[in-house]
């Protein structure tokens, strides 16, 4: 379950970092807008090829670096460097205050992160793995998403709850879990994820710099895929979508490890004659619909697809609004492809519950014979 | 990253020295007369149960190395505890393990091929507690399963199947939990709850040093045995590596649970010996001399000698391990010959009674499945 790619840049990042070690700043972020972003001043520089667990990494890095009151929460987050070994090194460089093991209960963790934000404190905190959350939902979602609101906006909330979320890895229950519509119904809360690289490194860090508490989807299948990061263009900010590959016939939308089943069908469908635009999501809450529509404006069709169940989900939302606001653009209703609305299955079982290029291009037949 | 001094200093139930020598200490005075008592077939049945208990561990860690289960979680080291603990219940009794009991679930009755189906992914259960001596269900999320237990020793007031006086028919329950799982609120709710209602149930945490790789002093400054007394309730520390201890202080509190006078917590100090599951790294975190100190202290190895020391022969021992062979044997073929079940298991239980969409789902995944084979042929 903890797989291991050794981070390419990873000795230059630290050298670079330690030679820039005084520059560091200490102000904390006060504005919440969209497009606040960690300064590149004190990263590596240039492009490099990482997997998605250590563009993480380095993403936490840069931001520990760039601001002392930056700290990491969780279980065997130290030593070990997580089950994932997202934070491997980090307490190491930055010490045990900062990145904490801390005693095992996510309530606590939360709660606790919360007291600490009080105080200006950014927490990131690693919840092991999607099913271990709900002993904090308590926390996320009566206490967490509303402090602000209740202080009348005096009080900022700046933790990060980062997420190893989704399937595809043949693990044991608990461990393979899509639990993003729970919280995208909940006000008060931002939730996005990153499905490559790139987009990883640069959106952690604006995730730790937002004053609002945001929920940091990690698609774990996809934790070792490697692809080239940028260290000094940030890209687009962690609330856009993003159009991932042009189309003309069809639009499919989805977000994390779905995205990477979406360009698998487009290719399929490519060789098949049909010309498939594909959306990565990458803001689950708010959505950033303009795209969307834009796309559905010239294909005239969408399928959404997502590894959760399709019942009262985040795919209903997404195709409930389109249908709102771009209806005399659609030539067929739009379709959802999902998990069953069933427990994960066995492992032996989920290739057959996964939604699959053929399940997303079987879809994609159905909104063209409209 | 041993145990602070003063927890060494806290009264601690044994019996069994780690060499194997019957020299009970202060805490165990009461039980020592207790030894004498006990069978000398139930005596070679400890020694049985924990033989095969790391028999099954040796073959799961095997079996996950050539790709056979997704992840073995071992309980090397722990076998006293477990083993103790569970010879201690009675049939009417009923006990909820988190995940590594394996050899307790045994006990009670378990074929040991439904745990490693469970740890191979073709099932999220595996077996019917009714049909495995009231061995429930293992419980992922920690501690989770501890309101649960609180709740059925509650179920077992309510009807009266307890308290009643008759010691072949009143019941309790034992709750398995980690040194890291008692952090949990559910595990401090179960404390509360269960002292509240004065339940006929034991806490029986194994603190075996470690969570993953957090050392059990991130959750406790002071003896877990202490959380006890903090609820309301009897707590005590006892050898876990000690199988005598396990089984005589168990019994103790499990006669008490029955008897009424409510619950109790026993925190058995052991060690896990092994990786926390086939996927983890322990050289990341512990150290050698740490695992040494330990292995000094292997519960059976003790016991061995014990046994030895009061007759029994070459000729037994071989026997178990014999028997132990055989049962591990038996059991890599039955689980390779495990299957991943129909699709229609995803639908078939989620609910009790009809429900429309696993009707519609089920029929819509078969139909798609189909017409791929269909057009494959
Ligand atoms: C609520 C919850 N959080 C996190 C986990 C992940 N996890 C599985 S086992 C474990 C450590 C448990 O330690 P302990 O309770 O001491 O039991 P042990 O594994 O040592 O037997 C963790 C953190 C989980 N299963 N459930």
């Amino acid at each position: 379950m903890s797989a291991h790619e050794d981070a390419v840049p990873t000795d230059a990042m630290r050298e670079h970092n330690q030679h820039n070690h005084s520059t560091r700043h200490h102000a904390v972020p006060t504005d919440a807008t969209r497009d606040t972003r960690p300064s590149v001043a004190e990263t590596v520089h240039g492009v490099h090829t990482l997997s998605l667990a250590k563009a993480i990494t380095a993403g936490l890095r840069a931001a520990l670096r760039a601001d002392d009151r930056v700290i990491l929460m969780g279980e065997d987050i130290g030593p070990l460097g997580g089950v994932f070994r997202v934070t491997e090194g980090l307490q190491a460089e930055f010490g045990d205050q900062r990145v904490r093991d801390t005693p095992l209960a996510e309530s606590g963790i939360v709660g606790t992160a919360i007291g600490l934000a009080m105080r200006g404190i950014r927490s990131v905190i690693e919840i092991q793995f999607d099913g271990f959350i709900f002993p904090a939902f308590d926390q996320i979602t009566t206490q967490l998403s509303r402090q602000t609101l209740r202080h009348g906006g005096s009080v900022g909330m700046p933790v990060v709850i980062r997420l190893p979320y989704g399937g595809h890895i043949g693990s044991i229950e608990h461990h393979q879990e899509s639990p993003e519509a729970y919280f995208a119904h909940t006000p008060g809360l931002r939730i996005v994820s990153p499905s490559q690289p790139h987009d990883a490194y640069w959106m952690i860090q604006e995730a730790i710099a937002c004053n609002d508490p945001v929920l940091f989807l990690e698609p774990k299948s996809r934790y070792w895929s490697k692809g080239p990061v940028d260290f000094d263009h940030p890209g687009l900010p962690m609330h856009n979508s993003r159009v991932v590959r042009a189309g003309t016939d069809v639009t499919v939308v989805g977000h994390g490890a779905m995205v990477s089943t979406l360009l698998a069908a487009a290719e399929i469908a490519a060789t098949e004659g049909t010309s498939i635009e594909v959306v990565d999501l990458r803001s689950l809450s708010p959505v950033d619909y303009d795209p969307l529509l834009e796309s559905v404006r010239h294909t005239c069709r969408l399928v959404v697809a997502q590894e959760a169940y399709g019942h009262a989900s985040l795919g209903s939302e997404i195709a409930a609004t389109v249908a709102e606001r771009a209806f005399y653009s659609l030539e067929a209703p739009v379709l959802r492809v999902s998990g069953f609305d069933t427990p994960y299955p066995p492992a032996a079982l989920e290739t057959q519950y996964l939604p699959s290029p053929d399940r997303v291009l079987e879809a994609v037949d159905r909104v063209l014979a409209f | 990253m041993t145990a602070p001094e003063r927890e060494c200093d806290e009264p601690t139930v044994q019996l069994l020295t780690p060499d194997g020598l019957l020299q009970p200490t202060a805490a165990a005075e009461e039980y020592a007369p207790l030894v004498a008592g006990i069978k000398e077939e139930v005596l070679r049945q400890f020694y049985r149960d924990m033989t095969f208990s790391r028999r099954v561990d040796i073959t799961g860690a095997n079996l996950q190395r050539q790709g056979q289960l997704a992840l073995w979680p071992p309980s090397f080291g722990q076998e006293a505890a477990q083993v103790g603990s569970a010879r201690a219940a009675r049939a009417q009794d009923h006990l909820f393990p988190s995940y590594r009991e394996h050899i307790v679930g045994m006990i009670r009755g378990l074929d040991p091929v439904r745990l490693f189906a469970l740890m191979r992914g073709v099932t999220l259960g595996g077996w019917d507690p009714r049909e495995t001596g009231n061995f429930h269900l293992y419980t992922l999320v920690l501690a989770s399963q501890n309101l649960h237990a609180t709740g059925y020793a509650m179920g077992l007031q309510f009807d009266g199947e307890t308290a009643t006086g008759d010691p072949d028919r009143d019941a309790a329950v034992i709750v398995y939990y980690g040194d890291g799982a008692t952090s949990q609120g559910d595990a401090n709710e179960a404390l509360v709850f269960a002292s509240s209602y004065q339940c006929p149930q034991v806490f029986f945490v194994q603190n075996n040093q470690w969570a993953i790789s957090v050392p059990v002093s991130r959750q406790s400054r002071h003896p877990l045995a202490h959380r006890g007394g903090g609820f309301g309730m009897p707590g005590v520390r006892i050898d876990g590596n000690d199988v005598l201890a396990s089984y005589l202080v168990t019994r103790r509190y499990l006669d008490a649970a029955r008897a009424g006078e409510g619950p109790s917590l026993i925190e058995a100090m052991t060690y896990r010996m092994g990786a926390h599951t086939t996927a983890d790294d322990p050289t990341k975190y512990r150290t050698d001399s740490e695992v040494e100190l330990w292995s000094a202290r292997d519960p059976i190895v003790r016991y061995k000698t014990w046994l030895s020391g009061r007759g029994a022969s070459a000729a037994f021992f071989a026997e178990v391990e014999e028997e132990a062979e055989d049962m591990a044997a038996d059991l890599r073929r039955r689980t390779q010959e495990l299957v991943a079940p129909p699709r229609s298991v995803i639908f078939a239980h989620v609910y009790q009674d009809p429900h429309p969409l696993m009707v519609e789902q089920a029929a819509w995944l078969d139909a798609f499945e189909h017409s791929f084979e269909e057009g494959s042929a």
